[in-house]
């Protein structure tokens, strides 16, 4: 039983990127085992060959459940698919990505097979014959260090956390046949948000602002500041934006938002109160902006700038993009 | 429509975590305690759907100690019907809470459960997709928003990119954030009102936790940071120390 399995995701055929972190993670306990990596990816038909690349990361064997009816997420079909693989292959553990879907189906997958899960990891080592896995607790505030007592072990690893790391191999494709299931849950209308910028919780960048913009049109200088750091930044904001409507729940970090690990953090106008902390803390770089030099982002940030957004913020958007060329 | 919402008590969202000495546990002193914050928002939830579905009752679950009483409370004073309280520890072990609350809502069989998306202390986000795989029922998970329609509930969602509307056929169960709704406050009509209300209680039945804590510890300090200086004129050496020292440029 020195096999682990994967769970890749992908969205409208293409994998995410996400998918190679949970396949580096899967990776290394594998080689603490001495084992192989196997990949489950759900998805149309065409979506094993996407998956292939996966070797990249350390797959040995990608199983495609392919079927027409399943290129979208549908919980139900999902986690039949996934539960099915995870029985057939006696695996030691099975890595899920905690992004929305895979905080749906991996509850499901574990309670269906009747084993407990461990959500949200953010480090796995093998100690002996055992893999322990690390994971945050009260928003971030504390850290607990657990065994799973089952087999096989579920976890969901958190992004950006399990940087992609290549170990290149040959994977080989099987292509598994599904049965899509019915479901009791339709969707009727979908609303496009506005703009095009990543999910702030797995944005690698992300600039986040406070309060004291002062009102939601300031937000373009942001939004500049954003396009001048280059594709892929997602905006985040704070509670009390959120709640003054200036911006959406969905860019919200901290307690009662999104928990983010970018590489790079900009925390705009915004005081750090320590339910925003608890959302951003483990961001690798935080840079923090604001004029007050007793705000408590500043405590937590690597970098800051005592001074108004309004000055600092334009002239650092075009310093960026100079430095970027 | 018939609701059970459930909900946990949980550390006060201000309180500062310190682990006991030996590692084992997080110490409780001096800690406040809350309703966690997801699961106020479901209790909204469920009473605008009441407020709008004009009927049914509304209860109040929880799985807790004695001490989770007070937080029983000031669910039914902001306006739930009636409470059960399950006497036991909670787990680390989300299945093991799954299969204690499922037990008990397989008995109340209401029209739809609700959860808080995450309890704000374990964070594991898995308790609520759980309990409708255990009883067989339909789940939509981190719904901001929920609607009654005759034998239906429609739930408001946000999706990557944007949000969708899902269509539930009842019996469901929900797992709520944050919405559009400030949760309730209490009102002092509300707090005298619930003193009246009944509080079952009744041992819970909390298969063992396969989750084995080995030791809890408290995040590394970050590396001290430094104030690059003051006002526009500080950005370019910003800039080099993204660019040079922090290499994230
Ligand atoms: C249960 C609970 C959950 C919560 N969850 C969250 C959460 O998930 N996320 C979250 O963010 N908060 C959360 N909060 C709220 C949190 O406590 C704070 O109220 C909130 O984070 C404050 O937002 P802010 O920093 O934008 O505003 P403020 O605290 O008002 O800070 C504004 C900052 O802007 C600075 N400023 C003003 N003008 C300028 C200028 N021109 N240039 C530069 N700087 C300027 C000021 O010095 C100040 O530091 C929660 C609270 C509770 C009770
Ligand atoms: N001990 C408990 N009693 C009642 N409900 C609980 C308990 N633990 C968790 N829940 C519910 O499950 C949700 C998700 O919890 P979790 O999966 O631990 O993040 C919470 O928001 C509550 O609605």
């Amino acid at each position: 039983m020195s096999r682990i399995l994967a769970i890749a995701e992908q969205r409208d055929g293409a994998l995410k990127r996400i998918s190679q972190e949970v396949v580096t993670a899967a990776r290394q306990v594998a080689d603490g085992i001495g084992g192989e990596v196997d990949v489950v990816v759900v998805g149309a038909a065409g979506i094993g060959a996407a998956a292939k690349a996966l070797g990249n990361y350390g797959a040995d064997r990608v199983l495609a459940v392919e079927h027409e009816a399943l290129g979208a997420y549908s919980p139900e079909s999902y986690t039949k698919a996934i539960a099915d693989q995870v029985q057939a292959g006696d695996y030691f553990a099975v890595l899920f990505p905690a992004t929305a879907v895979g905080r749906d189906l991996a509850p499901r997958v574990a309670a269906r097979l009747d084993v407990p899960l461990a959500s949200e990891a953010t480090a796995l080592e093998i100690e002996g014959e055992e893999l322990v896995i690390r994971r945050p607790v009260y928003a971030g505030k504390a850290f607990v260090d657990l065994t799973l007592d089952a087999a096989p072990r579920i976890v969901s690893v958190r992004a950006n956390i399990f940087r992609a790391h290549e170990s290149p191999r040959e994977a080989t494709v099987e292509t598994v046949a599904a049965e899509p299931q019915p479901s009791k849950a339709r969707v009727r209308e979908v609303h496009a948000g506005a703009g095009d910028k990543p999910d702030v919780a797995e944005a690698t960048v992300v600039v986040a602002g406070g309060r004291g913009l002062k009102d939601p049109e300031n937000w373009k200088i942001l939004e500049d500041l954003a396009d001048a750091l280059g594709d892929g930044v997602a905006l985040g904001a704070s509670r009390a934006v959120v709640d003054a409507g200036w911006r959406p729940h969905a860019e919200q970090v901290g307690q009662t938002g999104k928990v983010v690990s970018p590489q790079l953090y900009f925390a705009v106008a915004l005081s750090g109160a320590i339910q925003h902390l608890a959302g951003m803390r483990t961001a690798t770089t935080i840079v923090a902006v604001n004029k007050d030099p007793d705000a408590p982002i500043f405590k937590v940030a690597d970098y800051g700038i005592v001074g108004d957004a309004f000055e600092v913020i334009p002239r650092l958007a075009d310093e960026i993009r100079n430095a970027r060329g | 429509m018939n609701t059970v919402v459930c909900i946990k008590r949980v550390p006060d969202s201000e309180a500062r975590i310190k682990v006991a000495p030996d590692g084992q546990s997080i110490d409780p002193t001096g800690l406040k305690f809350i309703v966690s914050p997801y699961d106020e928002f479901a209790v909204e939830a469920a009473l605008r759907l009441k407020e709008q579905s004009g009927g049914g009752e509304t209860v109040a679950l929880t799985l807790g100690d004695a001490a989770a009483g007070e937080q029983v409370r000031s669910v039914l004073a902001m306006g739930a019907d009636r409470a059960i309280r399950l006497d036991g520890e909670g787990s680390p072990d989300g299945l093991s809470v799954a299969r204690a609350l499922a037990s008990e809502l397989r008995e109340l069989g209401p029209d739809l459960i609700l959860f808080g998306m995450k309890a704000m202390d374990d964070d594991q986000q898995q308790v609520g997709p759980m309990v409708a795989e255990l009883l067989g029922l339909p789940c939509v998970t981190v719904v901001a928003e929920l609607e009654a329609e005759d034998g239906k509930v429609l739930c408001h969602r946000e999706i990557e990119g944007g949000t969708e509307v899902v269509e539930l056929e009842l019996p469901a169960v929900v797992t709520v954030t944050k919405g559009p709704y400030e949760p309730r406050y209490p009102s002092l009509k509300g707090i005298m009102a619930a003193k009246k209300k009944p509080l079952e209680e009744k041992p819970a039945e909390v298969p063992a936790s396969r989750i084995k804590v080995r030791r809890y510890s408290e995040p590394p300090a970050r590396p001290e940071g430094k104030i690059v200086g003051e006002g526009p004129d500080a950005v370019p050496e910003l800039v080099r120390l993204l660019r040079d020292e922090a290499k994230v440029l």
